[in-house]
């Protein structure tokens, strides 16, 4: 048995006052660094992430050029069109996984020490989603850099307005998963299988990649319910320039999905433990 | 430091089936001590850990801990103790010294503070070379190590350990535990612990609450339950096993003798103090002119101790009562 370890006991370190006055957001920006960390240190997650926007860019834009280039719901520049949908798409792949991150979490433990230290519960579920924000828009940079060169253009107020509006509907979309995360907790197969049943009808009823208007009565209907459709019409109005009655739609649908997500998401981490 | 009192714990697995994991629990807990939790798999050893560190609710019952009500001051708990969960508590997209940092800076330490505690952590724990690993990388001893550390950064007066040798091989076990006795004997600090593996129990626990189907069945020191529940076995072989049945007499005639057992030549007895024993049996049996040509006395283990509690070995494996894994998966 060794003998010449360090003592334990705090040495260099006051311990005896460290009862600081608690702040929430204080608790919610420390789990907002730390969930950012691995991100910032290992970036090559937010390309990998990228990988299934960018093949609809390349293999579906190119079809969608042909095929409705021009038309009346697309208009001249079909890129204009689709590049903002797929900003929408990046957001909405990414956030919606999110959880599972959380699941890892849950099953090796790391989640459950979180819970046993100080940090309020709501802001453990809030820093974690406000969190989506940075790979959203550092994907949406990415996307939009690749994108220029083809004739895409971004308009010096909307765009930044459309990041802001992407990682609104991150941190919207970011907390509902996590709340399905922590709600599937004993039947974790559950995630995949919720998050799978409503990521393809939101992206398709959205009017991601061909216009809703082209569509039976019905799917407009129910794309009218679907605040994803919202937000991909603003997009594509503020990257134009376009500041209007549509880019507000979809700041009202995103910070919607924002509230009740994390309404959501507080609620069920609250009652996780009861 | 801890006070339990009928700590009640149910979950419903189904809508028409409840698992009573916990049944009115009563547990105090001196500062200073070393208290192992004993129990099979699903006893409510770690419900009862997951009650008393805030992490689920009671459905009954009070409990205080480090002073403060488990319910109604779940933050004051959560602020008072340190927790090694059966988990690893480091993220394991983290580095092992960011993760540290950030424990220590959510529990009040300004950074430049939470990084020298990191510091010292990692040289006591023996981490300071992997101090900038991923977790993921980091083997199930280092792992380990650095939970201990985590639960111990903001050096709290009341530590639980839920478990936390599971999974470990022998090294490593050995390793973690001269770890934790350090660190108590430096910080006279509570230690809580829940363990299945007995000689843990036995060899470092000062006292041994034993746990069965939700109750508290036996609490007392390792030495004292043996010795009241199990007692030593002594066993003395006659030179022929004609004269098996006069020494199976004498052995008989030993205070606090039972469990007496004749087989060939060998008599085997449970006794109070089985050293005192194995003399007075020597004399006896010169006295009474048996030829006695072998007796020794072994002592019991925590095994005897939950045989004699409950008819069944601890080494059998799990009961089909499974609150401890409802517990489990209750609290996110």
């Amino acid at each position: 048995m060794s003998t010449t370890h360090a003592p334990i006991a705090a040495r260099t370190v006051d311990l005896g006052t460290p009862d600081v006055r608690r702040s929430w957001a204080r608790d919610v920006g420390l789990v907002m660094a730390r969930e950012l960390r691995p991100v910032v240190r290992e970036p090559f997650g937010l390309v990998f992430g990228l990988v299934q926007p960018l093949v609809f860019l390349g293999l579906f834009g190119p079809l969608l050029v042909g095929s409705t280039g021009g038309s009346d719901a697309i208009g001249p520049d079909v890129w204009q069109w689709f590049v903002p949908a797929i900003l929408v798409m990046t957001t909405l792949f990414g956030t919606s996984t999110t959880g599972s991150n959380l699941q890892f979490e849950m099953q090796t433990g790391a989640h459950e020490r979180l819970l046993v230290t100080p940090l309020a519960r709501s802001a453990q579920l809030v820093g974690r989603s406000l969190k989506e924000m940075a790979p959203v828009v550092a994907q949406s940079l990415l996307v939009i850099a690749v994108m220029l060169p083809f004739g895409f253009s971004v308009d010096p107020v909307g765009g930044p307005l459309g990041l802001l509006l992407l990682a609104l509907l991150g941190v919207g979309l970011g907390s509902l998963s996590y709340a399905l995360a922590i709600a599937v907790r004993k039947q974790e197969w559950m995630f995949w299988m919720v998050q799978q049943t409503v990521l393809f009808p939101a992206m398709i009823l959205s009017g991601m990649l061909l216009p809703i208007d082209a569509g039976p009565r019905w799917m407009q209907v129910a794309a009218s319910l679907n605040p994803v459709a919202y937000v991909v019409d603003a997009e594509r109005a503020l990257f134009a320039g376009d500041l209007g009655t549509t880019a507000l739609q979809g700041f009202v649908a995103a910070l919607a999905t924002a509230a009740v997500g994390l309404a959501v998401g507080i609620r069920t981490i609250v009652r996780s433990t009861d | 430091m801890i006070r339990t009192r009928g700590l009640t714990k149910d979950f419903t697995v189904c809508r028409t089936q409840t698992v009573h994991a916990v049944r009115g629990i009563d547990l105090d807990v001196a500062p200073g001590e070393l208290v192992a939790v004993l129990g099979p798999n699903g006893a409510g050893k770690t419900t009862t850990m997951r009650m008393l560190t805030s992490l689920i609710r009671p459905t009954a019952g009070t409990a205080e801990v480090a002073g403060f009500d488990v319910v109604r001051q779940p933050a004051q708990v959560r602020r008072h103790i340190g927790y090694v969960g059966q988990g690893n508590g480091a993220g394991h997209q983290q580095r092992a010294a960011d993760e540290l940092t950030t424990q220590g800076v959510i529990y009040g330490l300004d950074r430049r503070a939470a990084r020298r505690r990191t510091g010292e952590l990692l040289e006591a724990l023996d981490l300071t070379d992997l101090s900038s690993r991923k977790v993921s990388d980091l083997s199930g001893g280092q792992r380990r190590r650095l939970d201990v550390a985590l639960g111990l950064v903001h050096a709290p007066r009341l530590l639980f350990l839920d478990e936390p040798s599971t999974g470990l091989d022998p090294h490593n076990r050995a390793n973690l535990w001269e770890h934790i006795v350090r660190l108590r004997r430096e910080h006279a600090m509570t230690l809580v612990l829940t363990t299945h593996y007995l000689d843990e129990a036995d060899t470092m626990a000062e006292r041994v609450v034993v746990v069965d189907h939700g109750r508290v069945i036996a609490d007392d020191t390792p030495r004292a339950l043996k010795r009241d529940l199990a007692g030593d076995r002594v066993t003395v072989q006659a030179a022929a096993s004609a004269e098996a049945p006069r020494l199976a007499t004498l052995v008989a005639a030993l205070p606090g003798a039972r469990e007496v057992h004749v087989d060939g030549a060998t008599v085997t007895a449970r006794v109070a103090d089985g050293d005192a024993a194995v003399v007075e049996l020597v004399r006896g049996a010169d006295r009474a002119a048996v030829d006695v040509v072998g007796a020794r006395s072994t002592s019991p283990t925590l095994d005897d101790v939950f045989l004699a509690l409950t008819g069944r070995s601890l080494r059998e494996g799990p009961e089909t009562h499974d609150g401890d894994r409802a517990a489990g998966k209750d609290a996110a």
